[in-house]
């Protein structure tokens, strides 16, 4: 049973949305395909006529400065975006949750658009790119338009993307300022899945002990890839000492929705483990911000 | 259509794009380049991996379509061709040089993976290359030789010197010419060229692609079968049902109670039964025709495991019950020995089903001759009863069955019973075509026998000052739908699972239960895996309650020469447990005087360190009164070369390098001299099966004294053609001095042959013979002595263990080839550790949920531990040189070191594995919060 029958190689973005919304039986794009053409193989997912394949459009493989801001294309392997020198300087946090996907010949072909298409709420790019508060470039028929990140979620598993007529393009970051910096790290089991029972990511901007701004997510803290919004505001404009942080964390974890998945965590262990996942992962965003 | 222009190993191809094509099935099945491996179609194992543009992917998930315009390199691409020799990339030479090849499967994605780095990184330290291999898997897992190769490697293309050679194994003990010394496998040089030919890389003309339709309901009767929806299908060119087999309808490696398939009104017992089989011109067709036959079922309530299975008025599985056999073992008065205890302690295991995760999947392929025999292309751990089971099913007299063993990608125990044989032979005999039938990832995970879940239930008492008196366990084994070897597995856990100690009064009792799990056989390590858990955890209970140091309990309590073990046998030699026990304790307090005391990082207050010990022991051979023989022919060709040939199997286990070596030093002829031939069963004569850590010792023997026959042959023939005494006939180096006058082998062949002699010898080794169970006698002829130390780190935040270190001591009487025993030991080393820390496979109402290998776990090169082997050699002196069996030992006292460092770190006992690192953390902040 063939995967697909049709393939094609646009080569700009609007190509690739007209041959999206024109093809001639059910039509998906495909960035990596890692995860997209093993659903196909085994079932996962309703079988399909065309494949777009986006990674011959220089657009969305493009990763670079625009004005203030990053811009990493969305077809763009994740391997390239932890090695390249721009997401070092600007978005650790990413390079570090883009190093633990997978292994390195899945992380070659591997997508952040892929990544975030998927829409699971611990996935570790999308983790990453929920603290450092990228926007999405989406283009559609009728244009592109950009997206606040967190609403390109609906649920676990469910993209606010229509993947048979919209396009995620690409990610826009800021840059980094003077006293920002950012973290991301993850706990892992051994058996099952190669998914994180949790993980964490930090952005901040440090003005001596005072937390001048924060960004803080957490996976799986609930349906949707999660900030602790309650966390950040408990923080905002304070002095991280050790008062702070017990109380931020509790903060957090009222605000969290913590769930036991069969074979990965239950509730309560998550519940456990995230304060110190969690004051790993803003220490050390904090020491970087020094 | 559109094209795919594409440079692959330099050369410009331009070819038709075809819907739904992968790039590995471009470059395996169109251009023929079969180097590249599937081994999970998953993006899982990495034994796929290409180099697109230079940078490593796993081109079983790489669309073809998007290599167009691409330049591709294969593991075809790295060596040059120089003249007629292969110059091989220092990658390549490093990995056979250091030993870094077993069975070649996953080697051409090791490398080419390697190769990228290299070109990225031209000195990488050990955290980089362990980065870049993360997720290549290997599953014989020689991943520290693996590291050393690639940093040779490395420095040689820095330098351009030449590749510099491992240093750091030493020979054997005992001294000879060329056993005991380290030497390079003869097919070495194919698996890392990628030129080595595995059952899949094998294409036939006119050949069809078979498919088998499983049951996917684990308990029922099949109401109906509807095949005629398949029947017609274009491209279909055969579906037969259980009404088609002509000759026997059952298969079994000792027990006939497997179907070859499940027929109308019979009943299904898991979900892997067969219940048709289709052939088609496609893989894609018999995929589909497969889908579009239909089938009812009459439902039946599932067993699930074997507790349950043992209950009163539950659904009996098999006509003779849900019992495949109550195994006992008695030893002394029990009631006596625990009256006399000081201490008794009382603790139940558990263990679960596991999975052999070899990285090549099973691939069957039956060709037809036009006169009427059949060959069976296949990698096979027992090619004569492949042989025997396929012309049953035919209904054939057994001569007209050929069995063509090729290499195997691994076994480890999973390759030993009937998977695609019998199919395609029914197949092929009916079409008259040569058909293939490759197991996906997925119904090699559903269908082939796995490793024995268990409960195990250990009772043990001891006088105050440590000597064990009294042990009684009682064990129960899930066997699954059918017998496999489930009874002689679940009889080795038994007379086991009191461990490898002196102990007067012992009383053991299994219960191996049929269940409508995926059936259980063989697995490294063979039932002992599981009672050595057991027992082991047991042993530092026992030392915690007696306060007595873990390692000095043990050696108080060592079998040793005299000891009279659980079955009643009186071990008369080669017991050097106690020099294993003493050399790993030596190692481990080199560095760490209290091994077993924790120790808190103080940067990382959450992460504790700590040791963990274990002993164990395990029978080299069939034992139990089987007869234990294996044949060997040694021959000797005009050119002066000699042919070993045996039919038993090469897995990647080194038993050709063996074999080989064992005629070199016989002959004394270099060892490049001596090629040879397995698994063929028309032109190998029956080496049986690849189980019980068996053949170094028996196919061992077989070849030596083959060629020790033949010997003495040409000794007789030379004293008497040119009048002098034998004694005077000394062979050295290649070369046979008669009285002063000096010949080559070829001149030995030429007046051999021209006295018409045939320089040839088939010699069948009888191993000593053995005794059944319950008899009191010799029930092996010899036994293998393993200990292990491990040192773990547990976060006592979030439950996590890291191994750090293991010590691995194993008396294998003699190291025949230290080479190849370091890649035995690391990887028995690294399968221990999963079975302890990742692997489970799950299995819940009968249903599979690892049903891929994203879902089951086995540990890759980040996970590996730094790795001490300590050689130890009480030479048997039945065995070849003195040597016994290595295979499984190595890998038994894995899991038990580890979960008692657990212990030793933070205080918490596992006793069921695999090791759950939240229920370490429950009990850790459950205890704190008390």
């Amino acid at each position: 049973m063939n995967l697909w029958q049709e393939y094609k190689r646009p080569t700009s973005v609007m190509e690739a949305v007209q041959s999206l919304v024109s093809a001639s039986g059910p039509a998906l794009p495909i960035a990596g395909g890692t995860d997209l053409l093993l659903d196909l193989k085994q079932g996962h997912h309703s079988p399909i006529h065309t494949l777009i394949d986006l990674t011959f459009i220089p657009e969305m493989s493009s990763l670079e400065l625009r004005g203030d801001e990053l811009f990493i294309g969305a077809a763009v392997p994740v391997n390239r975006v932890a090695l390249d020198p721009l997401t070092g300087m600007h978005a650790q946090a990413l390079v570090e949750a883009c190093n633990l996907i997978a292994g390195p010949q899945v992380r070659n072909t591997a997508t952040l658009g892929g990544n975030v298409a998927h829409a699971l709420p611990a996935a570790d790019g999308t983790i990453a790119l929920t603290a450092l508060e990228a926007q999405a470039e989406v283009a559609g028929i009728s244009g592109t338009r950009r997206m606040p990140f967190t609403s390109l979620f609906l649920g676990p598993g469910k993209s606010a993307i229509d993947k048979s007529r919209e396009i995620i393009v690409g990610f826009y970051l800021s840059k980094i300022k003077k006293g920002g910096a950012s973290c991301f790290k993850r706990i892992m089991r051994p058996q099952g899945v190669a998914l994180p029972i949790l993980n964490c990511a930090v952005w901040l901007e440090r003005a001596g002990d005072v937390v001048n701004d924060i960004h803080i997510a957490v996976g799986p803290g609930g349906a949707i890839p999660f900030r602790a919004t309650d966390a950040e505001a408990a923080l905002r404009r304070q002095t991280l000492n050790e008062e702070t942080f017990p109380r931020t964390l509790e903060v957090l974890l009222g605000q969290a929705k913590f769930r036991s998945s069969a074979r990965r965590a239950g509730a309560d262990y998550r519940k456990h483990i995230v304060g110190g996942l969690f004051k790993d992962v803003l220490d050390t965003a904090w020491k970087r911000a020094e | 259509m559109s094209k795919i222009n594409l440079l692959v190993n330099g050369k410009q191809y331009s070819v038709d794009s075809v819907a739904g094509e992968t790039l590995s099935t471009l470059l395996r099945e169109r251009l023929r380049l079969t180097g590249t491996k599937i081994g999970c179609e998953e993006a899982e194992c990495g034994a796929c991996t290409v180099l697109v543009d230079g940078e490593p992917m796993m081109s079983c998930v790489y669309p073809a379509e998007r290599a167009d315009g691409k330049t591709i390199v294969t593991i075809e691409g790295l060596a040059e061709r120089v003249h007629d020799e292969m110059k091989l990339h220092p990658l390549q030479e490093a990995f056979v040089e250091h030993g870094a090849v077993q069975c070649g499967f996953c080697i051409p994605g090791q490398i080419l993976t390697a190769y990228a780095l290299l070109k990225r990184n031209p000195n990488p330290d050990s955290a980089d290359i362990r980065f870049a291999l993360k997720d290549t898997l290997c599953r014989c897992a020689g991943y520290p030789s693996i590291e050393n190769a690639i940093i040779a490697a490395a420095q040689a293309l820095r330098t351009g010197e030449p590749v510099q050679k491992p240093n750091h194994i030493p020979d054997s003990i005992h001294d000879h010419k060329t056993v005991g010394r380290s030497h390079l496998r003869p097919e070495a040089v194919e698996k890392v060229t990628g030129e080595a030919i595995f059952t899949d890389d094998l294409k036939f003309d006119g050949m069809l692609y078979a498919r088998a339709r499983r049951a996917m309901i684990p308990h029922g009767f099949l109401k109906r079968l509807d095949i005629s929806k398949a029947k017609a299908l274009p491209g279909v060119v055969s579906v037969l049902t259980a009404a088609d087999i002509p000759g026997e309808k059952t298969h079994g490696l000792v027990i006939y109670d497997w179907p070859v398939m499940v027929g109308v009104g019979e009943r299904v017992r898991y979900v892997g039964d067969a219940i048709a089989i289709v052939a088609a011109e496609t893989q894609e067709i018999a995929e589909q025709a497969s889908a579009l036959i239909e089938a009812e079922f009459d439902l039946q309530p599932v067993i699930t495991n074997p507790v349950q299975a043992r209950q009163e008025d539950v659904p009996q599985i098999h006509e003779n019950g849900n019992l495949l056999k109550h195994i006992k073992v008695r030893k002394g008065d029990m009631d006596k020995g625990f009256a006399e205890s000081d201490v008794i302690l009382e603790h139940t295991f558990h263990t679960p089903t596991t999975d052999h995760a070899f990285i090549e999947p099973e691939c069957s392929i039956g060709v037809p001759l036009p006169d009427g025999r059949m060959e069976i292309y296949v990698g096979s751990q027992i090619p004569y009863q492949d042989k025997t089971q396929v012309a049953r099913a035919l209904g054939w007299d057994e001569s007209r069955v050929r069995v063509v063993g090729q290499l195997m990608g691994g076994g480890f125990g999973g390759k030993e019973d009937i998977m695609g044989q019998i199919h395609v032979a029914l197949l092929a005999n009916v079409t008259q075509r040569p058909v293939k039938l490759l197991f996906d990832r997925h119904e090699s995970l559903l269908v082939h026998p796995k490793r024995h879940a268990t409960q195990i239930r250990v009772k043990i008492g001891a006088k105050k000052d440590g000597r064990l008196v009294a042990a009684e366990t009682e064990l129960y084994g899930d066997t699954g739908a059918y017998a496999s070897l489930g009874e002689k597995v679940m009889t080795r856990a038994t007379t086991h699972s009191a461990g490898p100690y002196d102990i007067p009064n012992v009383r053991a009792d299994c219960y191996a239960m049929y269940t409508n799990n995926p059936p259980a056989g063989a697995f490294r390590g063979f039932g002992v895996t599981q009672s050595a858990f057991a027992v082991e955890s047991m042993m530092d209970m026992l030392a915690e309650t007696l306060n007595i140091e873990p390692v000095e309990l043990r050696r108080m309590n060592s079998l040793h020469v005299g000891s009279i073990t659980n079955t009643g046998q009186e071990l008369k030699e080669s017991v050097g447990l106690v020099e294993c026990i003493n050399r790993v304790d030596a190692e481990m307090r080199k560095t760490n005087p209290h091994p077993f005391k924790p120790i808190t990082d103080p940067a990382q207050p959450n992460l504790v360190r700590a040791w963990g010990f274990a002993a164990a022991y395990k029978n080299t051979g069939l034992g139990g009164g089987a007869p234990d023989i294996s044949g060997a022919d040694v021959e000797l060709y005009e050119d002066g070369t000699f042919q070993v040939r045996s039919s038993a199997a090469e897995l990647g286990q080194g038993l050709v390098t063996v074999m080989r070596l064992v005629v070199s030093e016989e002959m004394s002829v270099a060892p490049e001299q001596v090629r040879v031939l397995v698994m063929d069963t028309d032109l190998t004569p029956n080496g049986g099966p690849t189980t019980a850590s068996r053949q170094t010792f028996v196919t061992g023997n077989a070849s030596r004294y083959a060629a020790k026959t033949l010997r003495e042959e040409i000794t007789a023939t030379m004293a008497e053609k040119h009048d002098v005494r034998p004694e005077q006939i000394r062979f050295e180096n290649g070369i046979v001095h008669v009285n002063g006058h000096s010949m080559t082998y070829a001149e030995i062949y030429k007046e051999m042959t021209a006295l018409g002699k045939q320089p040839v010898v088939r010699y069948m080794y009888e191993a000593p013979k053995t005794q059944p169970l319950g008899t009191g006698g010799d029930m092996h002829f010899a036994f293998s002595f393993g200990v292990q130390a491990a040192e773990v780190e547990v976060n006592k935040l979030t439950g996590e263990v890291r191994v750090l270190k293991v010590i691995s001591a194993n008396d294998v009487g003699m190291a025949v080839n230290p080479l190849g025993l370091q890649g035995q030991i690391e990887g028995g080393v690294m399968m221990g550790l999963g079975n302890c820390l990742t692997e489970e496979f799950i299995v819940e109402n009968g249903n599979v949920v690892t049903d891929q290998l994203a879902r089951y776990r086995v540990p890759g090169i980040m996970l590996t531990p730094e790795i001490t082997s300590i050689i130890v050699e009480h030479p048997v002196s039945t065995g070849p040189y003195g040597a016994k069996g290595v295979g499984e030992i190595c890998s038994i006292p894995t899991t038990p070191a580890i979960t008692n460092a657990i212990y030793n770190a933070v205080g918490v006992r596992i006793d069921k594995t695999p090791v759950d690192q939240e229920m370490i953390a429950r009990e850790l902040w459950e205890r704190n919060s008390q």
